[in-house]
């Protein structure tokens, strides 16, 4: 039991972090512009991609530097000549140009590196057992993928916080006229942003590539996962994506581990339910095949009772 | 008449006999659908299952093909492993005049496809379609739901189970069982299938999990693992294919998970590898109707040549007899029927008994349209002549039941076209 | 007189609903008119919605496929029971189930608007998709509900088993619903819907409730939604849980915004050219997803009406007869653009054969001329294309631009006078 718990709790706060990497780009974009970006699962996707690439010729190293300023660049390209045209017709195009732009690149995937996963592998110098606890192992790349998280998490934090583009994107989030008045290049700032968010997701695909399958249909699993973190922490509240992104990570690790349904539950207070009692379905569901809709569950309940999401500052 | 008009009506007539030619020569080929999936969760299965189509189809249009002379044509429809978009693909199909589908991997694109090829050919008497299940074990295809238009030369699950669970009748070290599968029609029937034949058989041993996850959707087992770690057991019984078997096997292998696998899928794309990275030396099992270490001249010299053409990078060579079995089959039922109608290869296929290439006797149940072989219950590990994808280690054979002793009865009472 | 001409396009497009099978009498012509039947009442569903009033779903294949699954369960009902009701009114079953769906989720989504409204619909939209797995009676699992749509009552020896059959009843209930959507459309509560899209503060000043016009709006798109997933359940006599995913809900977006949101035939050309090239494109290349995407994405930055958009812009110039004065640049324009657009097919098509089809080796053949892949001719003649017809299209844009602006200057004196 014990050792279930410590497990679920690794593996759990592994998948929150990760979904952090991806939701604080998604964040700092939507903050500043407003666009709830749509593709970005897909940069994520594409970071995996062009890690796996790399890796083919050098190594998994360089690719780890190289796929997210590579994506980064994309990324910058895609909000100069593309974001901008769409920015004129309104949020709901802006939205719409992000949506085809997943759909671009998901097929563009699918030509280049084909329809079947791909042999992402786990570079050797981390291919060991970090610890055995209990009997079972905890893989050395998993660990590395946590400490790369938490280590982006604080450079993003000291990035905001202490250097001086950090104060100019803060208030750029907030006050973005003024601080072009005060002759701040604010389209530049946006492009570095938009950038750095992709760069960030890219990063997230080159860490969890190796672990996870690296397959087109990589972003399309992510990415309403994504919506519902962002969208729980309160658009616009990089805290509140961590609070929620580990919150959904542990949930969903620990929700597959339980095999209590509700008739379990009940059984004890003396109501028998069975699959042919009225909605059998749902009571003998147990935890862990409705551990996928949990998540969904909480977008829906949060934006009824708490629009602003647990820790935003911005109705949407 | 002039010499213009003459000229003309040459013409025409060279015309009209250059058409009448052409469409002749169209029509020489008779046409066989693939429709598998090929993308998506089960893409590297279907793509290996069209090679293997291919590589037959040749091979007989290489002998000089069918009733003197027409020869066959693989087509490839993706049905994207749904089944709703099977029936899509089988309704291309009939529009580009196919009249034989071949599929194999989903039972619930079998079970689709079955009840829309009864319902067509009810419907449009005189263009009868005929569908060749080669992988799709669901025993509802030739019980509840069997058809007279659908033919299976795969084993039913239920017969598979029999077959695994009189193996571990007698192996006094499986004390706690954990049975995981996928979560559809065929998962359900190994689970049921598990469940009841064990509780007969072995009545001490205790089942201490019983899990069903969706069908390749996962990407991570690893919490599945700390499940099954959790409960204790030394053995795991599961159905799993694909993507889901390979995963399940690499996620045990992070975890350094030992215990026996009983399984129906190992050998799958990606399963050896997967197997080779525990260590599990002779302790993962499947049953199936061939392994390729079976001893048989004209089997491996056929694998042989197979693998030399697809084998490709990642060294994957012929898995499917059946199919093998089934498109030699075919072909017979052609040459018998000296036709390609649908109604006249049916009646020759029925109750066809055919030598496969093993050189064993194999029989097609008229009663459901199930083709009786022999299993092998193989074990993979080090030593045996050849290996799997490259790994070193290859499949051994622990026990054979033969064809007549895999025979179960059958609740099937199809309506038989007049 | 006017009646006539006021009534003349429906009559005329019902006259074609009917002739169509007849000019088109392939198998796989009627399948495809038959799809073609439903996707355009499901787009013009959507665009009471999007074009309306300015909401934008991503889970509206909730209501499709709901629709659908129910009209499967009723027709397994009225199979076993047999119950004396005829297939015809089946379709109705959908809509209502459709209806009451978007009751349940549409008050719950309606409290807000804008993104909020566009994420809450995608949280519903993977909601009830992941609850397909856990109720199993309802969605059949896997293997979804199978149905068969000769086991009810056969009125008029119509047994609805052969494809025509059912190609007419999808005809006939298309024909309805566009008459119902498009009268919707010229009601108050219609002209609400607008003004709710245009200006909400406003219309809460004239005293409505914008939730409630919405909710409105939602339900009634949801109705005709339902109606469109019962046809494709009848249709296809199976219906999966896929069928309420995210697959369909961007499709349908992708169908009403190609043909145009703010027309309301934009939906009806867009599912019309949609369904064609989902069927017909995957014959000719693999890569015909990919041309979708590019032109959705070029259709959101330069033409946001829309194909009825780009269309319907010369209507002023088509009624005071000016359109000939636009027709020499048009033809000018359209060479070097003939010329960028074969070199973008060409790339993709000698791109997708390369990399996917890498095995059948490098000959290929495209756009009617067969070639080597590999040859640096090929890609030299791609490059100059790309090149050379991007910067002849640009010079022409000028000219375009001019003759526009005079032949819309000829149409007003036109009309002043």
């Amino acid at each position: 039991m014990l050792e279930l718990v410590i497990f679920s709790t690794l593996n759990g706060l592994l998948y929150g972090m990760l979904l952090f990497l991806l939701a604080s780009g998604l964040t700092l974009i939507f903050s500043m512009m407003g666009v709830l970006n749509f593709a970005h699962a897909s940069f994520y996707m594409l970071g995996a991609y062009f890690g796996f690439q790399i890796s083919r010729y050098v190594g998994y190293w360089p690719g780890l530097v190289f796929a997210p300023l590579l994506v980064g660049g994309v990324g910058a390209l895609v909000e100069r000549f593309g974001l901008r045209a769409v920015h004129k017709h309104g949020h709901v195009a802006e939205l719409l140009f992000t949506f085809g732009l997943a759909f671009i690149v998901e097929e563009v995937v699918q030509m280049v590196w084909g329809k079947i996963p791909v042999d992402y592998r786990i570079p050797d110098a981390l291919n060991f057992s970090a610890f055995t606890l209990f009997e079972t192992t905890f893989p050395a790349f998993r660990m590395f993928m946590l400490l790369m998280s938490v280590a982006t998490f604080l450079g993003l934090l000291i990035l905001l916080t202490r250097t001086r583009v950090g104060l100019i994107i803060q208030a750029a989030l907030t006050h973005p006229n003024i601080v072009g008045t005060l002759g701040h290049d604010v389209p530049l700032v946006f492009m570095l942003v938009f950038g750095v968010g992709c760069g960030l997701a890219a990063l997230a695909g080159v860490i969890a590539g190796p672990a996870l399958v690296t397959q087109p249909a990589m972003a399309a699993s992510l990415g309403p996962i994504l919506f519902v973190v962002v969208v729980v922490g309160g658009l616009g509240s990089l805290s509140g994506a961590f609070v929620a992104s580990l919150l959904i990570g542990l949930i969903q690790t620990f929700a597959v581990a339980l095999n209590i349904s509700l008739a379990d539950v009940m059984a004890p207070l003396g109501v028998t339910l069975t699959r042919e009692s009225f909605g059998g379905d749902l009571w003998m569901a147990t935890v862990a095949q409705v551990a996928p809709i949990i998540p969904y569950l909480l977008l829906v309940l949060v934006l009824i009772f708490r629009p602003h999401g647990l820790m935003g500052n911005r109705d949407t | 008449m002039n010499q213009r008009t003459m000229k003309t009506l040459r013409a025409a007539a060279f015309a009209a006999a250059a058409t009448l030619v052409s469409f002749g020569a169209s029509a020489q080929n008779i046409k066989i659908a693939y429709i598998d999936p090929l993308s998506g969760g089960a893409a590297t299965i279907g793509e290996h299952g069209l090679k293997h189509l291919q590589f037959l189809v040749d091979g007989i249009n290489a002998k000089g093909g069918v009733i003197g002379g027409q020869k066959l044509e693989a087509v490839a429809y993706d049905n994207k492993g749904s089944p709703q978009e099977s029936l899509v693909q089988v309704q291309k199909a009939i529009d580009a005049g196919v009249r034989f589908i071949t599929q194999g991997n989903g039972s619930g694109a079998a079970i689709a496809i079955s009840e829309f090829v009864a319902k067509y050919n009810e419907r449009n008497p005189g263009k009868e379609i005929l569908y060749f299940n080669y992988a799709a074990v669901d025993p509802a295809l030739t019980n509840e739901k069997c058809s007279y238009w659908h033919f299976r030369w795969d084993a039913n699950s239920d017969i598979k189970m029999a077959a695994l669970t009189n193996f571990m009748k007698d192996r006094k070290e499986i004390k706690k069982v954990y049975i995981i599968g996928q979560d559809y029609s065929f998962g359900h029937a190994v689970r049921g299938a598990a469940v009841a034949m064990l509780k007969q058989k072995r009545p001490d041993v205790q089942i201490v999990g019983d899990e069903l996850h969706p069908l390749l959707k996962i990407t991570d087992f690893t919490p599945y693992i700390t499940k099954i770690k959790a409960s204790g057991a030394d053995s795991v019984i599961t159905g799993n294919w694909g993507n889901d078997m390979s995963l399940l096997l690499k996620a045990a292998a992070d975890a350094g998970l030992q215990l026996n696998w009983y399984t129906y899928y190992a050998g799958g794309a990606g399963g050896p590898t997967a197997i080779k990275q525990t260590g599990l030396d002779h302790r993962v099992f499947q049953i199936s109707e061939w392994h390729t270490n079976v001893p048989s001249p004209e089997m491996e010299a056929f694998a042989d040549s197979f693998l030399k053409k697809y084998g490709g990078a990642s060294g994957q060579g012929w898995w499917y007899l059946r199919l093998k079995n089934q498109m030699d089959m075919f072909a017979q039922a052609l040459n018998q029927a000296k036709s390609a109608d649908p109604l006249r290869v049916a009646a020759a296929l029925r109750d066809m008994k055919y030598k496969n290439s093993l050189g064993a006797e194999t029989f097609m149940r008229p009663t459901d349209h199930s083709l009786f072989q022999d299993m092998y219950i193989s074990s993979f590990g080090s030593g045996g002549k050849y290996d799997e994808e490259k790994t070193g280690w290859g499949w051994k054979t622990i026990g054979v039941i033969k064809s007549q002793d895999t025979v179960i009865p059958t609740s099937c009472k199809m309506k038989t076209p007049a | 007189m006017t009646t006539i001409v006021r009534y003349a396009p429906w009559l005329g497009g019902a006259a074609a609903l009917i002739a169509l099978p007849h000019v088109f009498s392939s198998g796989a012509s009627i399948t495809m008119m038959s799809l073609m039947g439903f996707a355009i009442i499901f787009a013009l569903s959507y665009n009471m919605l999007l074009g309306q009033t300015g909401m934008l779903s991503f889970g509206h294949a909730v209501y499709y496929g709901l629709g659908g699954f129910i009209t499967a369960h009723a027709l397994n009902v009225i199979g076993a029971g047999k119950l004396p009701v005829p297939l015809p009114v089946l379709p109705l079953v959908g809509g209502l189930a459709g209806l009451s769906f978007a009751i349940l989720f549409g008050w719950v989504s309606t409290k807000r608007a804008g993104t909020a409204f566009a994420m809450i619909s995608l949280g519903i939209g993977e909601l009830v998709a992941a609850c397909s797995l856990i109720l199993r009676g309802f969605f059949g699992g896997e293997g979804g509900i199978s149905t068969s749509r000769t086991a009810t009552l056969q009125l008029f020896g119509l047994s609805f088993g052969p494809q025509i059959q059912v190609y007419y009843l999808i005809a006939a209930w298309c024909m309805a619903c566009i008459a119902a959507m498009h009268a919707f459309t010229r009601t108050p509560m219609g002209r609400m819907c607008n003004a709710v899209r245009d200006n909400p503060e406003r219309a809460e000043f004239v005293g409505y409730s914008t939730q409630m016009v919405r909710f409105i709006a939602f339900c009634t798109s949801g109705f005709f939604a339902g109606v469109a997933g019962g046809l494709a359940a009848i249709h296809y006599e199976i219906v999966t849980a896929s069928v309420v995913g995210a697959g369909p809900s961007g499709f349908v977006l992708l169908m009403t915004y190609i043909g145009g949101v703010a027309f309301f035939i934009g939906p009806i050309i867009g599912a019309v050219l949609m369904t064609a090239l989902q069927i017909s494109l995957s014959d000719y290349t693999g890569a015909w997803q990919l041309y979708v995407g590019v032109m959705f994405v070029l259709m959101v930055m330069y033409a946001p009406g829309g194909f009825a958009g780009l269309l319907l812009m010369h209507r002023m110039l088509v009624a005071t007869g000016t359109l000939a004065r636009l027709l020499p640049s048009y033809a000018l324009a359209a060479v070097p653009a003939l010329a960028l657009f074969a070199g973008v097919v060409l790339l993709i098509e000698t791109s997708h054969h390369l990399l996917v089809k890498a095995a059948e080796g490098p000959k290929m053949h495209a756009l009617w001329i067969s070639y080597d892949a590999n040859s640096p001719i090929a890609w030299a003649a791609i490059a100059a294309l790309l090149a050379v017809g991007f910067l002849a299209f640009r010079r022409t844009w000028p000219i375009v631009s001019r003759a526009w602006g005079e032949a819309t200057i000829e149409a007003r004196r036109r009309l002043g006078q």
